[in-house]
């Protein structure tokens, strides 16, 4: 890390005029006496067999925002049935495989509940879910290969939603609400829901439900038999991935990057000195800024900007247009210190760009590495923007790495 | 859904803030019950009960919590004004709740509003719903959630929305 400024708190940010002058020199000659520009620096790995190209663009929609795409295959399983999907979101924030059922063009294997009766999900996310059947297939990405994977295939016609799933709030089963043609969650989990679906009773938060024609009813679902995390599943390279996307200094239509799979499992996977941050049972470490701590903060490669704090108090205004994000009169450099379970912490520099200025002076861009947006209070929501100029990995939960057991972050 | 005889244990604790305002929490240890958003708050009973957790109740100087801590883990807790109604909820832990019953009348406003959201947001990012009389802010990731929901115009006086949490 370089050093720099630390601003120690905006309540009024327009009553720092040395920022706006900061802001102007930032690109060529860094702040507060660092001697380097406020940009990461990596190197993307791209070759070897367990890499997979990862591209930050508008996506399948036309209009995503700092969203990394890439392809998938598909197979029924155990047969050479096979369909590559582009499109898909690579999303470090979920666990599993989903596919649109508009994208798909080949047959999976329907999931049957011990009763018979076909398994369908309802996966809540923040401001809705995604409905849609458990099928299994084989993924084939890169040179990694898993067989009979349980994935969702999203669908609001397959099956008819309950009013307990659409009562979870808004419907994200087409392209244009989805955002992409599937999301590959490589989270830190193992499966998406994890032991509290494999129980009966009041504890099971309901995910996932037996489907005879008479209706939709909430069944147990083992471990096993979840939507799982393909990662997991690979023969080898299995203990997680390492997103790498290189710096992005300026607005721009698209950047190249690469999806690593394994740490510590090949010559191109190692750790390399990053910092090990362990996380706690619900996936979430410790964000300190301002002094003050925000414990239920994570790194999501599926937002799609740096989400923390409020207007209010973060001392910086939301903007007319583009009302999630942030718009500030002059770019702020913000520092923060992210902690993880196990003790380790380092500082994060990050900006703030006024974003009706970047969507309007960019109308063709779609890579905006200083996009940022109010977020509740409770933690920080670390986008893409972070991953930018950055290797970040992602270990998976039980899993053996050279840096400890998953789950863990470090970069 | 099984509904459990309650057990009645209830135990009572007093402490004094430093800037002087007393609370008083009751934990009630039964099969709870809660209210949605804008009702009074003798609908709590209903939300405790579906969400087969436990209640406790804090009082503040200008409102009553009810938080239900439900089996799933997650934690919903109610802001009831002196008039007695809820105008606030606030969630969170490893799965939202159920949103219809929690927010009562407003669901059908928050689904539609959730739902231009996702067709306009250009990429997937917290909800941030604004609207004259009805705001939401929610986020996290899969297992870890957050959010609260409050209806501006019923906010007690000098009650900051960033407290309800």
């Amino acid at each position: 890390m370089k050093p720099s400024i630390t601003y120690s708190r905006f309540t009024h940010w327009n009553l720092f005029p040395t920022i706006a002058a900061c802001a102007a020199l930032w690109p060529v000659l860094g702040c507060g006496g660092s001697s380097s520009p406020h940009v990461n620096s990596n190197s993307v790995t791209t070759s070897g067999s367990n890499v997979q190209a990862i591209t930050v663009n508008s996506g399948p929609t036309g209009n995503y925002t700092n969203g990394a795409f890439t392809s998938v295959t598909v197979c029924a399983p155990s047969t050479s049935t096979c369909q590559t999907i582009d499109g898909i979101l690579v999303d470090t924030g979920s666990s599993g495989l989903r596919i649109l059922s508009s994208a798909l063009t080949i047959a999976l294997s329907q999931q049957k509940s011990s009763d018979g009766n076909p398994v369908v999900e309802c996966l809540p996310f923040v401001s809705g879910f995604t409905w849609g059947p458990v099928q299994s297939g084989d993924i084939q990405i890169t040179g990694e290969k898993a067989t009979a994977v349980p994935i969702q295939v999203i669908s609001a016609t397959d099956f008819p939603i309950p009013t307990s799933c659409s009562d979870r709030g808004a419907s994200e089963n087409t392209l244009n609400t989805l955002g992409a043609n599937g999301i590959l969650g490589v989270g830190n989990f193992a499966q998406d829901c994890g032991a509290a679906c494999a129980t009966t009773g009041a504890s099971n938060p309901g995910l996932y439900y037996g489907c005879p024609s008479s209706g939709c009813v909430v069944i147990a679902e083992s471990l096993a038999q979840q939507v799982q995390n393909p990662v997991a599943l690979f023969p080898t390279d299995n203990n997680g991935v390492i997103l790498e996307l290189p710096a992005a200094t300026t607005p721009q239509a698209s950047i190249s990057g690469s999806l690593v799979f394994g740490i510590g499992t090949q010559s191109n996977n190692g750790l390399n000195g990053a910092t090990v941050y362990a996380l706690n049972d619900l996936g979430n470490f410790t964000t300190s800024f301002n002094n003050q701590s925000y414990d239920q903060s994570f790194l999501d490669s599926g937002s799609t900007a740096v989400y923390f704090l409020t207007a209010s108090t973060a001392g910086i205004p939301v903007c007319t247009d583009a009302t999630f994000f942030y718009c500030p009169s002059s770019t702020q450099n913000l520092t923060a210190t992210t902690q993880g379970s196990n003790g380790s912490s380092g500082q994060i520099k990050f900006s703030v760009a006024n974003a009706d200025n970047l969507f309007n002076s960019n109308l063709t861009a779609f890579v905006f590495a200083d996009l940022a947006g109010p977020n509740t209070l409770a933690g920080f929501d670390w986008g893409l923007p972070f991953f930018y100029g950055r290797n970040v990995f992602t270990a998976i939960e039980g899993k053996s790495t050279p840096g400890g057991s998953g789950p863990y972050w470090a970069y | 859904m099984k509904r459990r005889i309650p057990q009645l244990r209830i135990s009572s604790v007093k402490w004094a803030l430093s800037v002087g305002i007393l609370l008083t929490t009751t934990l009630v240890t039964i099969s709870p019950a809660f209210a949605a958003l804008g009702e009074p708050a003798s609908s709590v009973q209903a939300d405790q009960v579906h969400m087969q957790g436990t209640l406790r109740t804090t009082q503040t100087q200008a409102y009553t919590i009810h938080e239900i801590r439900a089996a799933t883990g997650t934690i919903v807790r109610e802001y009831v004004s002196s008039s007695g109604r809820v105008f606030a909820v606030a969630w969170q832990g490893p799965w939202p709740p159920d949103m219809r019953q929690i927010l009562g009348s407003y669901f059908e406003q928050y689904q539609q509003a959730a739902q231009a959201e996702t067709i306009s947001r250009g990429g997937r990012k917290p909800l941030r719903i604004e609207q004259p009389g009805f705001v939401v802010r929610a986020g996290g990731h899969l297992r870890s959630v957050a959010g609260h929901a409050y209806i501006p115009d019923m906010l007690p006086q000098g009650v900051n929305a960033e407290e309800i949490r």
